[in-house]
């Protein structure tokens, strides 16, 4: 069973604070995923896991017993580093074998000179070259064993550092931002390699990343980190679909959540661009608060029940080919960033571009959070009844 | 049109001419810097009356090349006095780098409380001249009996602040990951500094090697001291005892033997040239 759990760890640099008390459970043959902006405490974290650095307070615990006093090799975890972290004047092949002659071999099988005198060394020898060998024509290495790393490619180097971790068998692979050195197309191909790795070896995978896009893809469960802390821990879709907070629902999809200011007014009705919307929170009137809607949740308004509108102007089209990213002024209005919308072919072909249209959006779909950036539940809504809020006003 | 035809050519000619410019400046240091080599081969092949004549020539009117050599040969024990100084460099190299290869990783990539003063300490240690110590170690030795031995003229070499500071500013640079990596799959911190940060470094341990190697081959001053023995004499004591006894004022015999204990630091320069310009950009640069 190997779990990791890990108990309000902190860490500080110096006078930075890195991590301020982490909590995650890791499940046995889970893929967590650790997403975050750069600097946000996510490398820093797994290397504590690794045991490359070391906790202010708190502790790690694998397969249900603190590793703290060990050190990083007697964790029995697997590393994949963003540089690749290859030896570089060894062969693949050595690479490969490195982590198995050091826990096979006594010190006295690999010193110099003394090694040729040791008995037994030769099988031992001879079962890690087989071993090797396995796990390069798993990874479709095995015409590269003697080449050097300098000599292979970015995708090739990663295979190989991955070979380096799966030899061993580890229960735990942790995994800092493997794919971020390759090119966009290898890295979609590898997403998909890794997925379906970790399916074949059931291992628990623990994988830091400030792509969105790799977390949503490969995860499990996913942990939105930011200034040293864990701001959401869910699904994919759970974070997509319920962002806990502003921070979430930004960083979170792509194209980026739209953000509109809104306002309470009387009866805890919302107000946009001082019309009134048929959604209502639990909070005193006259409070600021910010609506987050998805691309895909806008549409050319025409006059739907349920559904709010304002006028926009457009600004650009985005041809992705299948569908349009359309880019919206909001003109006279504060939101200085202006929207996006996705839309089919047809739809934007109808719009030209700096010409004005009325933008609708399903209310049921709008996030509403508060001043200080958390979610707000609309009333009558977190009921999970799934209604469509009633009739305009 | 003309305009056109001609820049290409103008810009042709500029090129040669800084080009010439640069090779000029070159040229003179060459001459600057050979010149008393090409006056010993010279001199080594001149016979007696030649050498002291006021005219400068750069070839002898009697090629005396054979005399020379062979009273130089025949009356110092010049390949004694080589084998001398292997031993010594040698001995002193090979301690050199076993200490301060490790010292060099643990300033580099260790973190532990006061290591940044140790690195002070080590830069200091980089302005004591050789001279400042040398009291107090002839006594020490004196007093353990150890004068006239090859130790005592390869102790106070054996820890060389130089190499740390060397090395660390290449290790430096040796990418923490890899050592990160080297740590998960078990290996200790002797085993990362010999078997994969030291076989990174080798164009700085070349580099590291002439200096040390041409440092001690050359040294004087401190065999002088301790060394009264003409047998256990390195390279230019062994001259000095050689033009006291037996050339005397022979500049002839003297300068061939000089070419002679001057070769092989030439020809390992020659051989390690690549390395020994890679290991000084790479370490200078960064």
């Amino acid at each position: 069973m190997a779990t990791v759990v890990l108990s309000s760890i902190a860490k500080s640099f110096g006078p930075t604070k890195v991590l301020g008390g982490v909590d995650l459970d890791i499940a046995d043959g889970e893929f967590l995923t650790l997403v975050g902006p750069s600097g946000c405490g996510k490398s820093t974290l797994i290397r504590i896991i690794a045991g490359l650095e070391h906790q202010d307070a708190g502790s790690v615990a694998i397969r249900g017993a603190g590793v703290d006093h060990l050190r990083p090799h007697e964790r029995r975890v697997a590393m994949v580093f963003q540089s690749y972290a290859l030896y570089p004047h060894m062969s693949v092949r050595a690479n490969i074998a490195l982590p198995l002659t050091m826990s096979r071999l006594k010190l006295r099988q690999r010193l110099p000179l003394v090694k040729h005198l040791s008995p037994g060394r030769r099988e031992i020898l001879r079962g890690i070259e087989a071993d090797v060998g396995a796990v390069a024509s798993q990874l479709q290495l095995d015409h590269l064993l003697d080449r050097k790393p300098a000599q292979l490619s970015g995708g090739q180097r990663q295979r190989v550092a991955l070979g380096r971790a799966m030899v061993r068998s580890p229960d735990v692979f942790l995994m800092d931002e493997p794919l971020s050195n390759l090119d966009a197309k290898l890295r979609v191909h590898m997403r998909t390699e890794l997925a379906e790795l970790h399916k074949r070896l059931g291992a628990t995978f623990i994988y830091v990343t400030h792509d969105q896009v790799e977390a949503m893809t490969m995860s499990d469960r996913v942990a939105m980190m930011d200034s040293g802390s864990i701001l959401q821990l869910g699904t994919p879709s759970q974070l997509y679909e319920k962002p806990a907070s502003l921070k979430v629902a930004q960083f979170i999809g792509s194209p980026a959540i739209n953000l509109l200011p809104a306002s309470v007014a009387a009866g805890g009705r919302l107000e946009l661009f001082g019309r009134p919307l048929a959604l209502a929170v639990d909070e005193a009137p006259g409070r600021s608060v910010t609506l987050g809607i998805r691309a895909e949740a806008l549409s050319l308004s025409h006059g739907e029940p349920g559904s709010a509108v304002f006028s926009a102007r457009l600004r650009r089209k985005e041809n992705l080919g299948s569908e349009y990213i359309l880019h919206f002024d909001l003109a006279g209005r504060d939101a200085a960033a202006g929207v996006t919308m996705r839309a089919s072919p047809a739809t934007a072909a109808g719009i030209h571009e700096a010409s004005e249209v009325t933008l609708g959006f399903d209310e049921s779909a709008a996030h509403v959070f508060g001043a200080d950036g958390e979610r707000i539940e609309p009333r009558g809504q977190g009921a999970a009844t799934g209604s469509v809020v009633p009739l305009r006003a | 049109m003309s305009g056109i035809a001609l820049s290409p050519t103008r810009s042709t000619l500029r090129r040669y001419l800084s080009l010439a410019l640069v090779h000029a400046v070159l040229v003179a240091g060459v001459v600057f810097m050979l010149a008393p080599f090409v006056w010993m081969l010279v001199t080594s092949i001149k016979p007696p009356v030649e050498i002291f004549t006021a005219e400068i020539s750069l070839w002898p009117k009697q090629f005396y090349a054979l005399q020379n050599y062979g009273m130089a040969l025949e009356k110092a024990p010049l390949l004694r006095f080589a084998l001398n100084g292997v031993i010594i460099c040698g001995g002193i190299l090979i301690v050199q780098l076993l200490v301060a290869i490790p010292c060099a990783y643990a300033l580099a990539k260790l973190d532990f409380p006061g290591r940044d003063l140790l690195f002070v300490l080590v830069l200091l240690g980089l302005c004591v001249p050789v001279q400042v110590p040398a009291m107090p170690l002839y006594i020490g030795l004196a007093h353990l009996g150890l004068l006239n031995t090859y130790f005592a003229m390869m102790v106070p070499f054996f820890i060389s602040v130089f190499a740390i500071f060397l090395f660390r500013q290449f290790f430096r640079s040796f990418p923490d990951d890899i050592i990160h990596a080297a740590r998960l799959d078990g290996m200790s911190e002797f085993e990362i500094v010999w078997r994969i940060v030291t076989p990174s470094a080798w164009p700085a341990i070349a580099a590291f090697c002439v200096f040390s190697a041409v440092a001690h081959w050359n040294d004087l001053y401190w065999p002088l001291i301790v060394i009264s023995d003409a047998k256990l004499a390195p390279p230019p004591l062994g001259m000095m005892f050689f033009a006291d006894a037996e050339a005397g004022s022979n500049y002839g015999a003297l300068t061939a033997a000089a070419t002679i204990l001057t070769a092989p630091l030439v020809i390992a320069f020659l051989i390690a040239r690549r390395r020994f310009i890679d290991g000084i950009t790479m370490t200078g640069v960064k």
